[in-house]
């Protein structure tokens, strides 16, 4: 049986770890390294590593650490962070990264989506929706640049282009929960859902297992990722690596899977 | 040596990392002269059928690969899309395949898949190996491993299958014919059950 991933989703900036309050705050939180050493040991279904910096800086991404994540990883890593052209895709895959994730390239420019699912294969392109609710009608939108640049696009629409061009996973960020620890936006979850069928994941809000059961349960298979969660312990924020033990895992798949 | 090929695609350093701490010696191969000592070949691979097939030729290798591995009989493992490419030609490409094993590349039917997320087949599952191949030593039907494909194998002759995996069908998750070996799943990123598979590989 194909199982739901828990997936823990690190922040790279200025070469270093951090961990973001609705894409602001950052409070260094590690070396990338060390994280996925530790990672490595509890076995984790899956890691994102999304460099916050590289497109806001309008810089190359950094190969150098990407090709050191990728060895460093046993589990399959997912690297997004100023990625825009088809080369700058190849070269990551070569890297040893199985999927790479764009997000204000594929805003800009959905042709990149649909060459890059053409080349290198729909499995292993990712688009990243950064998702805000604006406005009077609080509709949810699609942002980019680090929550500080609205593209007046839905996350429905968008989700519906991408899936169309190729992209084999699309990842809903939402701005708004991040951080916050509270759980994840059902609502906004529930319309991507309806809207298209390449596996989800989900990234935002997750404060402990439970929100992840209730992910689990509510959507069967889907990619419950988390940042604030698998970084830090207790209400102080102390930064402690953790991740779910596999009896801790199981039973939280199963139970959240019966309905499925 | 267990040489892998680097035809740039595919986690070629995982793989060295995994067998460094193994205590198993490795060379990874670019060019033909790189192939010399090869008494084993992993052939990795993440990407398209033909993106991967073009790479290949690219790379110079193909030649001494089909003499190694059709003469010579060296143990080769194709890993996703370089178990793919083990086959004659794909749907997901019009390029030919090396044609090692006869079978072809079928795209995953979606209308046979219950679940609301359906295309590529991503994540963890389980494989059921349907015979005691000595690749598949101490894998057990529990064992999990990461998959990230979107077109399965199809072996013409269903004897080549050794463990089949679920999804909306019954399909080949792992194969051989004589001295060559494919995986459709990820090893070097599946924990302890991959690790034990590439074990295997070392010690066939």
């Amino acid at each position: 049986m194909l199982r739901p991933r828990i997936i823990p989703c690190l922040l790279v900036k200025n070469g270093g770890l951090v961990k973001t309050v609705n894409f602001t705050h950052p409070k260094y939180v590690g070396d990338p390294i060390n994280a996925v050493k530790i990672f490595n040991e509890k076995e984790v279904d899956e890691m994102i590593v999304l460099d916050i910096d590289a497109t806001a800086q309008n810089r190359e991404p950094d190969y150098g650490m990407i090709r050191n994540l990728a060895a460093e990883c046993r589990m399959p890593l997912c690297y997004g962070g100023g990625v825009k052209s088809m080369e700058q895709v190849e070269r990551i895959i070569s890297l040893g990264v199985e999927k790479v994730a764009m997000s204000s390239a594929a805003v800009g420019n959905l042709g990149i989506v649909a060459q890059a699912a053409k080349v290198v294969g729909s499995q292993s392109i990712v688009v990243v929706m950064d998702v805000k609710k604006t406005g009077r009608g609080s509709k949810y939108e699609v942002w980019t640049h680090n929550a500080s640049k609205p593209t007046g696009m839905s996350p429905v629409d968008f989700a519906k282009q991408v899936e169309n061009l190729g992209a084999g996973e699309v990842v809903i960020n939402s701005i708004d929960c991040d951080g916050v620890m509270k759980g994840y936006d059902f609502g906004l979850v529930h319309e991507i859902r309806e809207a298209i069928s390449v596996p989800i994941t989900v990234l935002g809000g997750a404060g402990s297992l439970k929100d992840i059961a209730a992910l689990i349960h509510a959507f069967g298979i889907i990619g419950a990722a988390a940042g604030s969660l698998f970084v830090f312990k207790g209400i102080y924020r102390a930064v402690l690596i953790n991740y779910p033990s596999r009896a801790e895992k199981d039973a939280l798949v199963i139970h959240g899977h019966q309905n499925h | 040596m267990i040489t892998i090929i680097d035809y740039g695609l595919g986690n070629i350093r995982a793989f060295a990392n995994v067998y460094e701490r193994l205590n198993i010696l490795v060379s990874i191969a670019k060019t033909n002269d790189d192939l010399k000592d090869a008494t084993k070949i992993i052939l990795p691979g993440v990407g398209a059928f033909d993106f991967a097939m073009s790479q290949l030729n690219k790379s110079g290798m193909r030649e001494t690969l089909d003499k190694l591995v059709l003469e010579h009989q060296l143990p080769v493992i194709g890993i996703c899309i370089g178990m793919q490419i083990l086959a004659k030609s794909s749907d997901e490409g019009v390029s030919p395949g090396l044609g090692w094993l006869d079978a072809t590349v079928k795209r995953f039917d979606a209308s046979f898949l219950k679940s609301k997320t359906q295309l590529p087949h991503m994540g963890w599952n389980t494989i059921h190996p349907n015979n005691d191949n000595p690749m598949l030593v101490n894998i057990s039907d529990d064992s999990r491993f990461y998959f990230l494909h979107s077109y399965y194998f199809q072996c013409n002759n269903p004897k080549d299958m050794i463990a089949t995996t679920e999804y909306g069908i019954q399909y080949a998750s792992a194969v051989n014919k004589k001295n060559i070996y494919g995986v459709q799943f990820h090893p070097e990123k599946s924990h302890q059950w991959g690790i034990q598979l590439l074990k295997n590989f070392a010690d066939l």
